[in-house]
């Protein structure tokens, strides 16, 4: 069976590899290094800071449209190149199908983030050695102590470990986002549909914890409104609670617990709309 | 469709069941983010920056709002510079670089502009809106200390308000320690703490005592500034001369 899910997996990497979608990077990099220039003109403190909030706002948001795309157009292409009469004909089961295609999505928003990553850290070393070494020169007649004050303040402002936390929880949301995609277009009719309803939910889902909030707090909102919203907070999902890295480049310490806590939940999240696609997916007509 | 409706069902029913632990860990960590988007950010925003600030973008959206306020200050338009800064402040209530920056906007920059205000012929009002942008400055200083309380930078900021615009050194002291207090602080807060409290009428003893206990602390302690603050104490404080640092030290 693994083997099976992993062929599956491997064809969709390459397949979607073969569409280019890792021209993304491209863009990503671009992101980068234009804001790096761009950002020469501020305090280093200033720089850092903004350096930081583009570059993961851009990861997380260009892992999120790669796990929607690249997911939305999966089964329908498989439809209309008949590939999938192929696959299902030989003793593959449905469910091992849609696990297949999924996992091979993960990977490839797996290899995306991890260059984002890797590009993001060059270039942020990059900066924080020049400004070390211009740190350095500019207080050369300073006493040991003022210049080791002033290097602690740039490396202060530096990468702390726990800003990869705040990564693989982006990718989690992708996952999830690639997961929730999986299960509209098993009943959606086409790709522009599911693009559709998912750039709606990622924004749904944005507002979730609000209209969880007013749903549960709020006795004054009519049954109309209170039925709109238990439908918001019961059937999408939380998407701000994937958002740590806001709170971690302003320097607010996360516990691991919490941590594990946000993981755990994605992963549950994962899991169910993969169960629901399988679900669908087994009752649709090919 | 049937399955559809099912499969939509059995989500709802998850919903149910990840609902306390959802909330839970939202109460945990988001607290302040309901403060954050009430409907006077919303007006501020526009409805476009307000999505956006809801959709994971709001680190984003703080940072283009500060570029423009950096712009704003460039040509010295300062009303801007102050309603940039509020935004800002508000989506990012936990990065104490804004809040440093807001203040310094004000109480050094605006301040300094208000003084040299060559359209304002009264000298009275030059010093009146002096005066409020150096309460501007100590307001988001206060405030960025009420959403960040354990970072030293922000104090060390206020203090530096008290003892360069305010003329008040015993507040300078207080912040000073309180920002020398915390882990991550400079070196020299505890120093300049007890500096600005060599300048307070009546609490001589206690600023000779702790500039004392530095300077027997270590060599590295004993700077130029220390030295002649704790000579001038010795002096107003009538220590007898056994007691007294030796000469050579200044």
């Amino acid at each position: 069976m693994i083997r099976r899910i992993l062929a599956i997996a491997g064809n969709t990497l390459t397949d979607l590899t073969r569409q280019k979608v890792f021209y993304v990077l491209l863009i990503f990099a671009l992101v980068l290094i234009g804001s790096s220039v761009f950002l020469a003109r501020f305090s280093f403190q200033q720089e850092f800071q903004i350096l930081k909030d583009i570059s993961l706002g851009a990861m997380s948001i260009f892992s999120s449209l790669l796990a929607i795309v690249a997911t939305a157009t999966l089964i329908p292409r498989d439809i209309e190149d008949r590939t999938i009469y192929t696959v299902l004909a030989k003793p593959v089961p449905r469910f091992e199908y849609l696990l297949g295609k999924l996992f091979g999505v993960l990977i490839l928003l797996a290899i995306s983030l991890a260059v984002m990553t890797a590009l993001f850290v060059l270039v942020f070393h990059a900066r924080e050695q020049t400004v070390l070494t211009e740190t350095t020169r500019q207080m050369s007649s300073a006493t040991h102590e003022q210049l080791q004050d002033a290097l602690d303040t740039v490396r202060a402002s530096a990468l702390r470990r726990d800003i990869f936390e705040g990564i693989a929880v982006i990718l989690l949301k992708a996952c999830l986002l690639a997961a929730l995609t999986l299960f509209v277009s098993t009943f959606a009719t086409t790709n522009i549909f599911t693009i559709t309803v998912m750039v709606a939910v990622y924004f749904i889902g944005h507002l979730q914890a609000t209209a969880r909030e007013y749903w549960m707090t709020q006795q004054s909102a009519g049954w109309l409104a209170k039925t709109f919203l238990a439908i918001v907070a019961l059937i999408f999902p939380d998407l701000q609670a994937f958002n740590l890295v806001d709170e971690i480049v302003a320097g607010v310490a996360i516990p691991l617990a919490f941590f594990a806590k946000t993981a755990l939940l994605g992963f549950f999240y994962i899991l169910i709309y993969t169960l629901a696609a399988t679900f669908v997916f087994y009752g649709k007509e090919l | 469709m049937r399955r559809v409706v099912l499969a939509v069902g059995m989500l709802a029913a998850f919903g149910v069941l990840k609902l306390p632990a959802e909330r839970g860990m939202s109460l945990q960590h988001r607290q302040s983010e309901n403060d954050i988007f009430n409907l006077d950010l919303r007006e501020k925003l526009g409805q476009l920056g307000f999505v956006a600030a809801l959709s994971g973008f709001r680190a984003i959206v703080a940072d283009y709002l500060f570029i423009q306020a950096h712009v704003a200050w460039e040509r010295t338009e300062w009303g801007r510079v102050l309603f940039l800064f509020r935004q800002v402040t508000t989506l990012q209530p936990h990065v104490p670089l804004f809040w440093d920056m807001a203040a310094w906007h004000m109480a050094w920059n605006a301040s300094a502009a208000a003084m040299n205000d060559t359209s304002q012929p009264r000298m009275a009002l030059r010093v009146k809106a002096q005066r409020e942008y150096f309460a501007l400055g100590k307001d988001f200083l206060e405030r960025g200390i009420k959403n960040n309380p354990d970072k030293p930078e922000l104090y060390e900021a206020l203090a530096r308000l008290y003892h360069d615009k305010l003329d008040d050194h015993e507040q300078a002291s207080e912040f000073y320690a309180k920002a020398a207090a915390l882990p991550g602080a400079h070196s020299y807060d505890r120093r300049f703490s007890a500096y600005e409290l060599s300048y307070c009428e009546g609490r001589e003893r206690e600023a000779y005592e702790r500039l004392r206990a530095l300077y027997n602390e270590s060599d590295r302690e004993r700077l130029p500034t220390l030295i002649k603050r704790l000579k001038f104490l010795e002096e107003k404080l009538a220590i007898p001369a056994e007691k007294r640092i030796p000469d050579r030290e200044n």
